[in-house]
């Protein structure tokens, strides 16, 4: 079997994005840039999935700019066989993302395609449903445990009310949540090694897919800050301000 | 046109989310239809004929529907949509599962996690968790729109008497199976939904020391919370976890004890409408959101938090 594993290059999680003054996005200039949180859940999940020997091989995809390609040397130096980097200078929405996925899909034919349950930049949380619609397979999201068989997996999934258990169907498209998996780190032999692995370019241009994005950004702004609040005490002075100030307990 | 809403439910009772998804749809346009979509779930159309704000209940009774697997239910809402200029439901694990299906079956760009309603076509959301809003308008002529339920009222339950019109069911793919669901059984409340949370970080030094916050939160009547980096340090496991990469809650009542207040986790919690930190560190970032500060030793501070919370009698169950 092979799998197709989708990272994306994020700002890092820890690091504070800034608003820009004009309202038109953040500042991405010199901030520490990651792969997304859960794209390293699907990566190791990806790469376990082949050291059981259930998959053979594993493709690691990123489009964006070119350094997008460090993402994808990421997932290589973990145990991603290949990489694929589809070059695109702009920002593009998940219906394009999935496009994208879609073409690079019947191109490669793998058995499933994993992704993380949700970027954490736009925070859509669409492109893995929506590849899996346009390629008519069934999907599995927010995955905390896969049980790979040979012509189904069986998914457990994190939903609002607890767990729920799946069976999908091969081909299929799963996004990973966090639970999953411990994402291991590359160790600097495996890191050497990764630069050696193979990385094919695509230009997204090329694709013959129409990416004009539909959403247009008005404008991005800081949320309402917080009014100060005061520092009180002792906890008799907290407790009586929540239940007469407040007026939550 | 009108606005289509498909209603989360479990075949015999409406989800709560559905009354604020109801009240978004509302202020996108005021003729409001829902999609009740299940097996056997007439009592769940029923109910919803009579929340005032809805103007026609579109009822589709098929087995195929009973788990709502987004596979079956995606055609069904795509071709429902023909006649509708918006298609909305909640973004919760119910909505964000189908929703992109249905936008990608109709070539639409989906809005996500919609905060506000600015006009038919632009509205507010959240990005990077929650650190910036963006105003966003979508040029598409129809609409797939996904709605952060906390930020919308409910919607009133009863005097409405809207219309229900049964509808066919639609062929479905036979490509995933539910097999089974198993709802967290705890004697607290869910932790994205609680009034009150409590919250434990690092401070808290160990997992056993964890039982300060649940003493608390069993007091309260709240659902535990924990930042990364006592989940990373194994104090609790991280379903508990608040912030950018888990949960963001919006509880009445916030209490983070022994956190600092990383980008991270404020993130996750820095919505809610009233925050109170504990925390030695009189430096630590997590008093700049707090609306109530208390610089103590948590060690100390908890049980005497304990003790008073024991003296009230007004503590809503």
């Amino acid at each position: 079997m092979k799998i197709l594993v989708a990272v994306k290059r994020v700002i890092d999680y820890n690091v504070q994005i800034r608003v820009k003054e004009d309202g038109s996005g953040v500042h991405t200039d010199n901030v520490k840039m990651s792969t997304n949180p859960p794209d390293d859940n699907a990566v190791e999940e990806s790469v376990k999935l082949k050291e059981s020997g259930k998959v053979k091989e594993v493709v690691a995809i990123s489009i964006g700019e070119d350094k997008a390609q460090e993402t994808i040397r990421k997932a290589l130096a973990v145990g991603a066989d290949k990489g694929i980097h589809v070059k695109a200078d702009n920002y593009i929405e998940p219906l394009g993302i999935a496009k994208i996925l879609k073409k690079i899909v019947e191109k490669e034919k793998p058995d499933m395609v994993f992704l993380g349950k949700q970027a954490i930049d736009d925070d859509c949380n669409q492109t893995g449903q929506m590849l899996a619609a346009m390629l008519n397979w069934p999907q599995a999201t927010f995955t905390s445990k896969v049980n790979l068989k040979e012509k189904s997996v069986d998914i457990v999934r994190e939903i609002d009310e607890g767990l729920e258990t799946i069976e999908v169907n091969l081909p299929a498209v799963v996004s990973c949540d966090l639970r999953l998996n411990e994402p291991r780190f590359a160790s600097l032999p495996n890191i050497m090694k990764a630069k050696k692995k193979p990385m094919e370019q695509i230009n997204a241009k090329d694709l013959g897919i129409d990416l004009t994005n539909r959403i247009q950004q008005i404008k991005v702004e800081e949320p309402p800050k917080r009014k100060a609040g005061i520092k009180v005490a002792n906890v008799a002075e907290l407790v009586s301000k929540l239940k007469n100030e407040a007026k939550v307990l | 046109m009108s606005v289509l809403l498909i209603a989360e439910h479990d075949n015999s009772k409406l989800k709560p989310f559905t009354l604020n998804a109801i009240t978004a749809a509302s202020k996108i346009d005021g003729d409001v239809h829902v999609l009740v979509a299940g097996a056997n779930c007439e009592n769940v159309a029923k109910e919803v004929a009579s929340v005032p704000l809805v103007k026609k209940v579109l009822w589709c009774d098929s087995p195929n529907y009973q788990n709502y697997l987004p596979e079956n239910l995606a055609p069904l809402v795509t071709k429902t949509a023909e006649k509708y200029d918006h298609v909305v439901a909640s973004a919760n694990t119910f909505g964000k599962n189908f929703m992109p299906r249905v936008a990608a079956a109709l070539d639409i760009s989906q809005v996500s996690d919609i905060i506000k309603v600015s006009s038919p076509d632009t509205f507010i959301r959240p990005i990077y968790a929650g650190n910036a809003f963006a105003t966003v308008k979508s040029n598409d002529k129809k609409k797939c729109v996904t709605i952060r339920p906390t930020s919308f009222d409910p919607a009133e339950k009863t005097g409405g008497s809207a219309q229900v019109d049964k509808i066919e069911a639609v062929d479905v793919p036979n490509i995933s199976k539910f097999i089974k669901r198993e709802e967290t059984k705890s004697e607290r409340p869910e932790l994205g939904t609680a009034r009150i949370v409590v919250s434990g970080g690092r401070g808290l030094e160990s997992g056993e020391n964890f039982k300060l916050i649940t003493d608390i939160a069993d007091k309260l009547n709240a659902a535990v919370g924990a930042s990364r980096a006592a989940v990373d340090a194994g104090y609790i496991s991280n379903d508990h976890q608040v912030g950018q990469t888990g949960k963001v809650v919006v509880p009445d009542l916030y209490i983070a004890v022994g956190i600092s207040g990383a980008i991270q986790h404020l993130a996750g919690m820095k919505e809610s409408k009233i925050i109170v930190a504990i925390n030695k560190d009189g430096e630590a970032p997590i008093f700049s959101v707090a609306d109530y500060g208390l610089e103590a030793d948590l060690f100390k501070a908890l049980p005497e938090f304990l003790a008073e919370l024991n003296k009230l009698n007004t503590i809503q169950k």
